[in-house]
């Protein structure tokens, strides 16, 4: 196991939230969203730090955090970027959206731009399927999106 | 509630709070206080309407007025015509389309007119974070008949005779489900709801969820009581956090009022109910993957036999219902098994929600009776296709399902008429198509999502959707050969026999479903190397008409490449070269000056 080089306040942090759900390894995915919530992603030594309190395997907490594609191992930007991709959207033209905002922060799906600003992301349906296509901002939520629109949304975030 | 002489009722549905349906609320509650009228008229926020198209909603009772996509700015407005003087505001009431009249009640719009809403009952009507207007719809009055009146089994009888089956996709008869749980002995079993509703473009267990989650809180008492379970877990998407947030608040209020807890109505009956939250993954629907996803694990399916039934979460007897499922039950209860038997066709029996989305005009949540046709729901509900455009396809059952045509409009959709055409129910997405969707492409995107969410542990489904993708891929990019299409019918064959869950087992619909009704789309694909819907990138160009173009720069300015060229009032060129093939240009000129070739 490497080294723990993170702060002690937040290796106590995660202490504390282990704690919470009586360090039991079934409660994993419970644990471990609560850590993305403080942490905004779970990098390798969040979760070697979560092995050792719930008593499991590096190698399963990370086979967790990789199924499910709600955890993050990467940190995501100030501005996280969703662009809903299910179907009402896509058959309304969100694959043109995504291809554009790609182009204009040169970033791909997944990824943060350098200066940490904006990251990618495709979601599936936040539900909005009447106001397709759908962009999400943080908490902001972008209705009818055309491609033609999206260098003005991100001009909205530049400043 | 009585004290109150009107009611404003505001969707507070996801759709309609992305378009600020909580700002109306309050200048509604500014707009009341200003003219001291707050203690008479009562503002309150709902769940879903279903006329997410027209959204945001605002309903005035008693005299069921339906405003139509109200903006913040128009709440003075009606406060001060409606509420005080008694006028419509008449610029915000719906028109319809065809007859071009005004519309005020919704019970006469065409979207309302052939639905009849049991799982929805509540949605649009209460507030789903007050207690009070559950109970005061009949609300629990289900769980206190079987607590007081009926025996287990008797429960379960009515369900059975209900003919009440599966909402999730799978279409099993509850009623049978349950009886196999209780026979199960065992010193702890569980009841779990299935909330994690992956199926992209699909909204309805959220939309039951966020305006009426004691209707499912009460069918999984009823369900623990019928099976002898003391604990309900529900398993939701952690991305659904308003949903999750009127389940918590339910909940605790629930407990309160002794209706979860120990000694419920003073039964003897103990039930309660705790949450577990998924994280993205689209298998986790299928229930032993969302089992072992509850216990922590990779949410990864195992072989069935056993069933929850028998050795479900931790090992216990587990029965699992979806969200839709439970919100039918307390209704069942109440008016009885044969009046729900009464709706709805002989084998699949009372209504079913549907996520309408996609080239419709009514986008929207609609709960119809089974046996209803596609027609129906389309044209009459739906209003028709976007744009005057022409009909193509309509996709049911999200990735698990087909593409259905022209030629299944008048089916009445059941569960097995729809098995029959090659598509199926599945939890109830409809994506409407028009001429302008490339079928191929259409099957590339659901393959997308199955090579992305299949979870890898059969051979069958991570390899051979992954290889499918490929040949879609491939046909689309203009390289592929007629030999690929039968590939594609036999790789899905083998697909569909050999893979562990029902993920693998239906992921190859889309392509088959497709390859069926729309082969001569597939045919111009692999022969003429053209896409007839011009969707797909690497067979089409765009080209200005230099007789349509008037040379008013709106393509050049809009192009995020600099590939137009051209003088003021002339004809402009794009580069095909450079072009990237965004679009942008076609969809800013004024003129039809831009087309796709």
């Amino acid at each position: 196991m490497a080294k723990i080089k993170l702060a002690k306040s937040k290796v106590d942090k995660l202490v504390e939230i282990c704690k919470s759900f009586n360090n039991e390894g079934s409660e994993l995915i419970n644990v471990l969203h609560k850590a993305q919530e403080t942490f905004g992603y779970l990098p390798a030594e969040v979760q070697e730090i979560i092995a050792r309190e719930l008593n499991v395997s590096v190698a399963h907490v990370y086979g967790v955090v990789t199924f499910y594609s709600f955890f993050s191992m990467v940190p995501k930007g100030e501005f996280p970027i969703s662009i809903c991709m299910g179907t009402a959207c896509y058959v309304r033209g969100a694959e043109k959206v995504l291809e554009e905002f790609k182009r204009q922060l040169n970033v791909p799906v997944g990824e943060t731009t350098e200066d940490g600003k904006f990251s990618i992301s495709c979601l599936r349906c936040v539900g909005a399927c009447g106001l397709a296509p759908v962009v999400t901002i943080g908490e902001r939520v972008y209705g009818r999106v055309a491609a033609g629109d999206v260098a003005d949304i991100i001009k909205e975030y530049q400043s | 509630m009585e004290k109150y002489k009107m009611h404003i009722l505001i969707c507070g549905g996801t759709g309609c709070r992305a378009s600020a349906s909580e700002a109306i609320q309050n200048n509604l509650q500014d707009a009341l206080k200003a003219k001291g009228l707050e203690e008479e008229v009562q503002v309150v926020m709902t769940g879903c309407f279903g006329f997410c198209e027209k959204g945001p909603i605002v309903k005035i009772l008693p005299d069921n007025t339906f405003y139509i996509e109200v903006k913040p700015e128009d709440a003075e407005e009606i406060i001060e015509e409606h509420i005080i003087k008694g006028r419509k505001v008449m610029r915000l009431l719906y028109t319809d389309p065809e007859k071009k009249e005004v519309v005020s009640d919704s019970k006469h719009m065409g979207f309302y007119k052939k639905q009849i809403r049991i799982a929805l009952r509540n949605c649009g009507f209460i507030n789903p974070e007050n207690i009070n207007e559950y109970i005061a719809t009949d609300g629990y009055a289900a769980l206190g008949k079987c607590l007081t009146e009926m025996t287990p089994q008797a429960v379960i009888d009515e369900i059975k005779e209900s003919g009440l089956r599966g909402r999730g996709g799978g279409g099993f008869p509850t009623g049978l489900k349950w009886e196999f749980a209780s026979k199960n002995e065992a010193d702890q079993k569980y009841v779990v709801c299935n909330a994690d509703e992956g199926d992209p473009g699909a909204f309805m267990d959220r939309s039951i969820l966020e305006g009426d989650p004691h209707s499912v809180l009460e069918a999984m008492a009823i369900c623990g009581y019928t099976m002898g379970a003391d604990k309900g877990l529900i398993y939701i998407r952690a991305e659904y956090p308003l949903a999750i947030e009127r389940l918590k608040v339910a909940i605790k209020q629930a407990r309160e009022y002794g209706l979860l807890g120990k000694d419920i109505m003073g039964s003897g009956f103990n039930f309660d109910v705790e949450m577990r939250y998924g994280a993205g993954a689209f298998v986790c629907g299928e229930e032993t993957a969302l089992i072992h996803s509850m216990e922590g694990l990779r949410g990864e399916p195992t072989v069935k036999p056993p069933f929850p039934a028998e050795s479900g979460y931790n090992g216990k007897p587990t029965n699992v219902n979806n969200v839709e499922t439970f919100a039918n039950v307390p209704v069942i209860i109440n008016k009885g098994a044969k009046w729900f038997k009464k709706i709805g066709t002989e084998k699949s029996t009372g209504t079913k929600v549907f996520a309408l989305a996609g080239k419709i005009n009514n986008v929207g949540l609609i709960e119809v009776p089974m046996g209803t046709t596609l027609r129906e729901v389309i044209y009459e509900i739906g209003g028709g296709i976007k744009d005057g455009k022409k009909f193509k396809a309509v996709q049911t059952g999200g990735p698990s399902g087909g593409c259905l045509t022209e030629k299944h409009l008048d089916t009445p959709i059941d569960f097995d008429n729809l098995l029959a055409v090659g598509s199926m129910m599945g939890s109830g997405g409809m994506i409407v198509m028009d001429e302008d969707d490339c079928m191929v492409s259409v099957a590339k995107f659901y393959l997308d999502f199955t090579v992305e969410e299949s979870c890898g542990k059969c051979t069958p489904c991570r390899v051979g959707n992954k290889r499918l993708y490929e040949l879609l891929d491939k046909i689309t990019e203009g390289k592929g050969t007629k030999e690929d299409l039968d590939l594609l019918r036999n790789l899905s064959t083998v697909i569909k026999d050999t893979s562990l869950c029902g993920l693998g087992q239906t992921s190859p619909n889309p392509v088959l479903s497709t390859i069926e009704n729309f082969y001569d789309e597939y045919i111009a694909h692999v022969e003429e190397h053209k896409c007839p819907s011009g969707q797909c990138k690497a067979l089409m160009q765009y080209v200005i008409d230099p007789e349509l173009c008037v040379g008013c720069t709106l393509c050049a300015r809009n192009c995020p490449v600099d590939c137009i060229a051209g003088d003021r009032k002339e004809a402009h060129i794009i580069d095909t070269a450079k072009c990237i093939k965004c679009g942008a240009c076609m969809e800013k000129c004024k003129f039809n000056a831009i087309s796709i070739q």
